[in-house]
């Protein structure tokens, strides 16, 4: 049989996964083999190569052919880097600089793959060997040697005994790194209070709303019931921390007729005759939500579809976002541009542990 | 590590003598200095099982050789820099366009360095070659039950090696910084600060301050091209070593028991097979490479929060841990003692984390049902664990439903449906998938174990019509020989656990679980047929050996009669 290791215990026995003991090892539950017996190896069968001097031959033949081909494409991809330079900024030539380098080269790899997986299965003997299997524990004699080293070596140095010296060894050891753990504290900014940052954006009272990325303001006006704008803050394109800043302050801004719109008392006065802005970051985990249904004011996050009801104040209709897109409110300045009235009322963009 | 090998046939390699041309002389100089002998005599003539399906592991090393190689040629041209500039090179499109140093190097390497782009495309294809194919062999050896003791910490180290090599894919696709990785890194930014208590500060140390920052391609590149490849390497290498120590699980066949291995050796055929299938799938990447654009910075842009990308999709890999975030029901998040607990997002980070647990731990789950401290050699068909076959089928089903979950929106758009309705059927999907899988399999599986049994005792059919004299006609059925048959029957079946009182008369619940553990994964179960039922279905054969009418229980001998090892 091939499961010779299986052990002499006849039955399942409850607490089978009891200890190893010596070679023997349980089995578990008790295991049904075949008794059939294992006819052994069967003959070896003679491929034609080993029968047919001819077909030898000629195996011989596609062996080392294929071997000069792999040269021929390593020249043919260096020859390739050479006659198809690139540097024009031609996209036809990029294309076939890669395409003529990359079939050189692949000529040159299949070549040699081909020939020594050929060479092995149609010329070398193909006789099979047998390697016997031990199990994979160390003999008897090994481990009770690595249990005796183990004890002399605790003899000789007292680890055991000396337990002041031991306990302390173990506490040095947990202690030492620690420092180099509080280094990596310098990932992080120093002086800044994260939840500070996060809890505020670039708009405040008066900043005019700007169109993304040109910055040009935008004027009540020009905004037709059912377009839609992509708004960033006036001077956002001159900040250092411009993508810092934009991935906080980013607005789409959209005019709907004023009757479709329901607004809450508290944000009465938030929005300018249907133009309203919405943070377009989203809630769950901060994609650009930009993509608007102009039919059914719906706003869809491309990322992981969450959907906002634009004329319900952003609120989710669907999707695994939770809370509705904040709201910038607006109104218009004496020369008729659209402006922020404040910063956002609620922290932007993804949620966080200290958000609320 | 390392036992004495007998090796029958194995030939002395030749000793390098006085005289035996400069080879020798060079060998002798060699082996004088380092022993190298010993390590040709040890693994030369190493016996490797031969079988298609082992072959996927080695296309998992052979990727990763790749990987490395194409890998260090972009580093000698990459910049890992967030400094802003503006673009000046050969695409003209993306002209004057302010960007990163990583977006304008990785520009760079595509489109003003010859080959560069077939480099930057052989390193993106191997990288998804290299996960794909640890995937499949993680697969095989599930299946197989390659896991079982003595290889079950090697399964672990594997599973660590697929754990690096989605980090690593994920943080080679953020380096360019582009439209598309600082997405993804958004994604993940969004997701880490959901994470309750250290979500803001791990945030913000990830990143050095507020998203993006200055920092973090410069932090992914240090991961990408150091620590992750230097823990890859340590662990392939350990993964390795154990291959060598365990010596290679096979199939069941003629000759082939759990105590030897049988196959060709490692010199010469071995090296001229594996050796030349490294090169035959360095062949196919570098064909993909050549003719398949992968990962078109320059069609997407340099990163920007604010622009529209609808319709993109996280490299394959990654499809499964977005997946979840989509399928999660809407409305899960709360407020509570003045903190916000995003459960939208904590839930589907448990649910990977707890799949990816049950991966890592399933070889001690099994060993524990089964109690079975052997070890085993000679692989599982798939058929002949209908359980275990089961639970993997329902894994795969689970694991399949969250990544077509990441491409709902694509497949909305395609066939013209609504993206709620997309979802609602694949969260059906994912719930009750795993469960209609599981028991078809078993179903199968069982049916399959029925099958082969049926043709062990009555032969398969011939398509051989013959008329009787009578008039009658019948099929002729003929009968495996010796070596076909041993296939299908060299596997064992066990019996559920008896729920009985311990030594202190007591029944534990631990007790409990495990017989009713032990029932669910053995309860259905097909016998091999033994010698006494082959002989009865078709009186020929071993007579004269019949000694039981039962198949043998637990008390199988030594066929070979000796290869002891006391």
């Amino acid at each position: 049989m091939a499961h010779d290791e299986v052990s002499g215990i006849d039955s399942a026995a409850s607490d089978s996964s009891a200890v190893e003991t010596s070679h023997r090892t349980p089995a578990g539950t008790a295991v049904i083999g075949s008794d059939v017996e294992n006819p052994g190896e069967p003959p070896h069968r003679a491929r034609v190569t080993d029968l047919d001097p001819a077909k030898a031959k000629h195996a011989d033949r596609t062996v080392y052919t294929l071997f000069y081909l792999s040269i021929a494409g390593s020249i043919f991809a260096l020859a390739a880097y050479m006659a198809f330079p690139i540097e024009d900024g031609d996209p036809v030539a990029l294309r076939l600089n890669t395409l003529f380098i990359g079939l050189g080269s692949a000529l040159a790899l299949f070549g040699i793959g081909l020939a020594a997986v050929h060479w092995g299965k149609a010329l070398m003997v193909d006789k099979e060997g047998i390697d016997i299997r031990h199990p994979v524990r160390g003999t008897d004699e090994t481990r009770a040697r690595a249990v005796e080293i183990f004890d002399q070596a605790d003899k000789e140095s007292g680890f055991g005994r000396r337990t002041l010296i031991r306990n302390s060894l173990i506490g040095a050891i947990i202690a030492f790194p620690l420092p180099g753990l509080v280094l990596f504290r310098g990932l992080g900014p120093q002086n800044q209070d994260p939840v500070e940052l996060l809890s505020h954006t670039m708009w405040k009272k008066g900043s005019r709303l700007t169109l993304d990325p040109s910055g040009i303001p935008v004027k009540a006006s020009d905004i037709t019931i059912g377009s839609v704008f992509h708004i960033i803050p006036e001077g956002l394109n001159e900040r250092e921390d411009l993508l810092e800043q934009k991935a906080k302050a980013a607005v789409l801004l959209m005019r709907l007729d004023p009757s479709d719109l329901n607004i809450s008392p508290e944000r009465e006065g938030w929005s300018y005759d249907g133009i309203v802005a919405y943070s377009k970051i989203c809630t769950h985990v901060g994609c650009p939500v930009a993509l608007y249904e102009q039919q059914t004011h719906h706003l869809l996050c491309p990322c992981h579809q969450s959907t906002f009801d634009v004329v319900n104040e952003a609120k989710v209709i669907f999707g695994p976002a939770k809370r509705p897109l904040p709201q910038l409110p607006i109104e218009v300045d004496s020369e008729g541009y659209l402006v922020a009235q404040s910063d956002f009322h609620e922290p932007v963009g993804p949620s966080f542990w200290e958000r609320s | 590590m390392t036992s004495i090998i007998e090796r029958p046939e194995a030939e002395a390699p030749a000793t390098p003598k006085k005289g035996g041309g400069i080879t020798g002389a060079a060998a002798n100089y060699l082996d004088e200095r380092t022993s190298i002998s010993a390590v040709v005599k040890e693994f030369g003539r190493k016996i490797f099982p031969d079988h298609w399906s082992f072959m996927l592991g080695e296309v998992a090393l052979y990727s990763f050789v790749v990987i490395i190689l194409s890998g260090t040629f972009l580093t000698f041209f990459f910049q890992a820099s967030m400094v802003e500039t503006h673009y000046e090179g050969a695409f003209v499109p993306l002209k004057g366009v302010e960007m990163s140093a990583a977006m304008d190097s990785a520009l760079h390497i595509s489109f003003d360095v010859r080959g560069g782009l077939l480099v930057r495309q052989i390193h993106h294809w191997a990288a998804l070659l290299f996960i794909a194919s640890i995937g499949l062999h993680m697969l095989r050896v599930f299946f197989t039950g390659a896991f079982r003791k003595p290889r079950e910490l090697n399964w672990m180290i594997g599973f660590v090696l697929f754990v690096l090599a989605m980090a690593e894919g994920f943080t080679g696709y953020s380096l360019p910084d582009d439209l598309l990785s600082g997405n993804g890194l958004r994604i993940i930014d969004g997701l880490i600060k959901g994470m309750p208590v250290i979500g803001t500060w791990t945030s913000f140390l990830l990143f050095g301050g507020e998203f993006p920052g200055t920092s973090i391609v410069g932090r992914l590149y240090t991961l990408h091209i150091l620590l992750l490849p230097a823990i890859l390497v340590a662990f392939l290498a350990l993964h390795l070593v154990f291959v060598v120590v365990h010596k290679h699980t096979q199939f069941a066949g003629p000759g082939r028991t759990e105590k030897n291995v049988i196959g060709y050796p490692i010199l010469p055929v071995y090296a001229a097979k594996a050796g030349g299938f490294f090169f035959l799938v360095f062949g196919v990447i570098a064909l993909m490479a050549s003719f398949f654009t992968i990962n078109p910075i320059w069609n997407y842009g340099p990163y920007d929060p604010s622009p529209v990308s609808a319709g993109t999709q996280p490299d394959w890999y990654i499809g499964f841990a977005d997946g979840a975030l989509r399928l999660i029901p809407p409305g899960l998040e709360f407020v509570w003692l003045n903190h916000t607990w995003s459960f939208n997002i904590i839930i589907p980070v448990i649910a990977l984390v707890l799949l990816l647990l049950f991966v890592f731990i399933y070889p001690f789950v099994e060993g524990w049902v089964t109690g079975d401290k052997r070890e085993h050699h000679i692989l599982d068909r798939p058929r002949n664990a209908p359980t275990r076959t089961a639970i993997g089928a329902a894994g795969v089903t689970f694991y399949a439903a969250l990544w077509a979950a990441a491409s709902s929106d694509l497949m909305a758009t395609h066939f013209q449906l609504s993206i709620e309705g997309v979802i609602h059927v694949v969260q059906a999907w994912a719930v009750l998938g795993p469960f209609i899988a599981y028991f078809i399999t078993k179903r199968v599986c069982i049916g399959l174990m029925k099958k082969d049994r049926e043709i062990v005792l009555h032969g398969y059919e011939s398509g051989r019509i013959v008329r009787l004299p009578g008039g009658e006609y019948i099929e002729v059925h003929e009968q495996l020989d010796d070596y076909e048959r041993w296939k299908l029957v060299d596997y064992e079946s066990f019996e559920p656990i008896m729920l009985r009182p311990n030594s202190r008369g007591k029944i534990t619940p631990t007790m409990r679980l495990r017989s009713a553990m032990s029932n669910w994964f053995f309860e259905d179960r097909i016998a091999p047929a033994s010698r006494t039922e082959l002989e009865a279905a078709h009186g020929h054969g071993h007579a004269d050996a019949v000694t039981s009418g039962t198949p043998a229980r637990g008390q199988l001998e030594d066929p070979t009669g000796g290869n002891t090892h006391h």
